[in-house]
């Protein structure tokens, strides 16, 4: 396999809990390495507690065959990674994308999926999976999961 | 440097099984989820610090004989009331902070730390926040109080002055790290139970 091969493979991927993303939308693969015939990919989780770990290592193992995939637990992966194409596809199944780090540092803004308005109210801050928070949109009147800018 | 991971990991499995605890039955259908989420964060701190320590976390973490764990016994503690149980999750969340930042600065384990640091900035937040709803309450108030010299024991002897200024307490004799309280049998028991009783290569 060459590496664009490699890449596209894991485009296919589905992230088991938001399965409307790629682990490559997600940004957690941080390189793919083919050297003779060799595939190495490192992977970074998002959230060190997360149960779908195994799971995502296991997928990758059985898309490419013989890979070997090393976990790299540093400070490199944060919601910044999530690619532009990954955003839009969170937003179009209705949960809000995290805002860059900067941006939220600084304006603390909450932007409804749905309608758009910033005018949104946190209900808790964590959801069914710890990458998400609940937040309530009193213009369209919809409850949304915000996932968290870490 | 190794027995300082080990009394961290363990502080975050301990803290991360008593906050499991609360899971079903919170006060709040909101602080059941919040709950079950930092607890999971918190174990998940511990099974990455134990596999800097070792092949086999889950050997770490459960096949230690009881007096061999390292974890403070301000997380020990068995705590049936809400009140008491917010009053530890904000201690220990402002002591683990002054930790945390400490190990962010050291070359082997500072990408981990700072991985560690950028999830716990949610659970700080909600401690933060039910600490500004509970601060005037007097069993609240009582709860700190209680609770402040174990809340000193999870830091190093020389982080327990940054640690009373941020709390905002005056520093007193801390319940240092290194006995175990009385309720820590029963959870030692609990936690390795499944462990102990598997036959020796179990597979799961």
């Amino acid at each position: 396999m060459t590496a664009e091969q490699v890449w596209a493979a894991l485009e296919e991927i589905p992230d088991p809990e938001i399965p409307v993303v790629s682990l490559v939308d997600l940004g957690v693969i941080r390189s793919v390495d083919v050297s003779e015939g060799h595939v190495h990919v490192e992977f970074t989780p998002t959230f060190l507690g997360c149960p779908a770990l195994e799971f995502m290592k296991r997928a990758i193992e059985d898309k490419v065959p013989g890979v070997s995939v090393e976990v790299i637990q540093d400070d490199s992966w944060s919601t910044d990674k999530i690619t532009a194409a990954g955003r839009e596809k969170l937003r179009a199944a209705g949960f809000a994308p995290p805002a860059p780090r900067l941006v939220q540092i600084q304006a603390q803004v909450h932007r409804c999926p749905y309608c758009g308005s910033t005018d949104t109210k946190l209900e808790n801050i964590f959801g069914p999976t710890p990458c998400r928070s609940l937040r309530y949109c009193p213009s369209c009147r919809q409850p949304f999961e915000q996932f968290k800018t870490i | 440097m190794n027995e300082l991971l080990l009394g961290l990991a363990d502080d975050e499995l301990v803290i991360g099984w008593r906050d499991s605890e609360w899971t079903g039955i919170a006060p709040l259908l909101e602080e059941d989820v919040a709950f079950s989420s930092i607890a999971q964060n918190e174990i998940g701190h511990a099974r990455a610090v134990y596999e800097r320590l070792t092949d086999d976390a889950d050997a770490l973490a459960f096949d230690r004989p009881l007096d061999e764990y390292r974890c403070a016994p301000l997380v020990e503690l068995r705590l049936l009331d809400w009140g008491r149980t917010i009053a530890r999750r904000w201690l220990y969340e402002v002591a683990d902070e002054i930790r945390i930042s400490a190990l962010m600065e050291h070359p082997d384990v500072g990408g981990l730390a700072a991985k560690i640091n950028r999830e716990e900035a949610y659970h700080r937040m909600h401690a933060e926040m039910w600490r500004e709803r509970l601060r005037d309450e007097p069993r609240f108030r009582d709860a700190v109080a209680e609770l402040w010299p174990y809340a000193l024991g999870v830091v190093l002897p020389s982080q327990r002055e940054e640690l009373a200024a941020r709390a905002g307490l005056d520093e007193v004799e801390a319940v240092e790290r290194g006995s175990h309280t009385d309720d820590f049998a029963p959870l030692w028991d609990e936690m390795t139970m499944v462990r102990r009783s598997a036959p020796a290569g179990s597979r799961w």
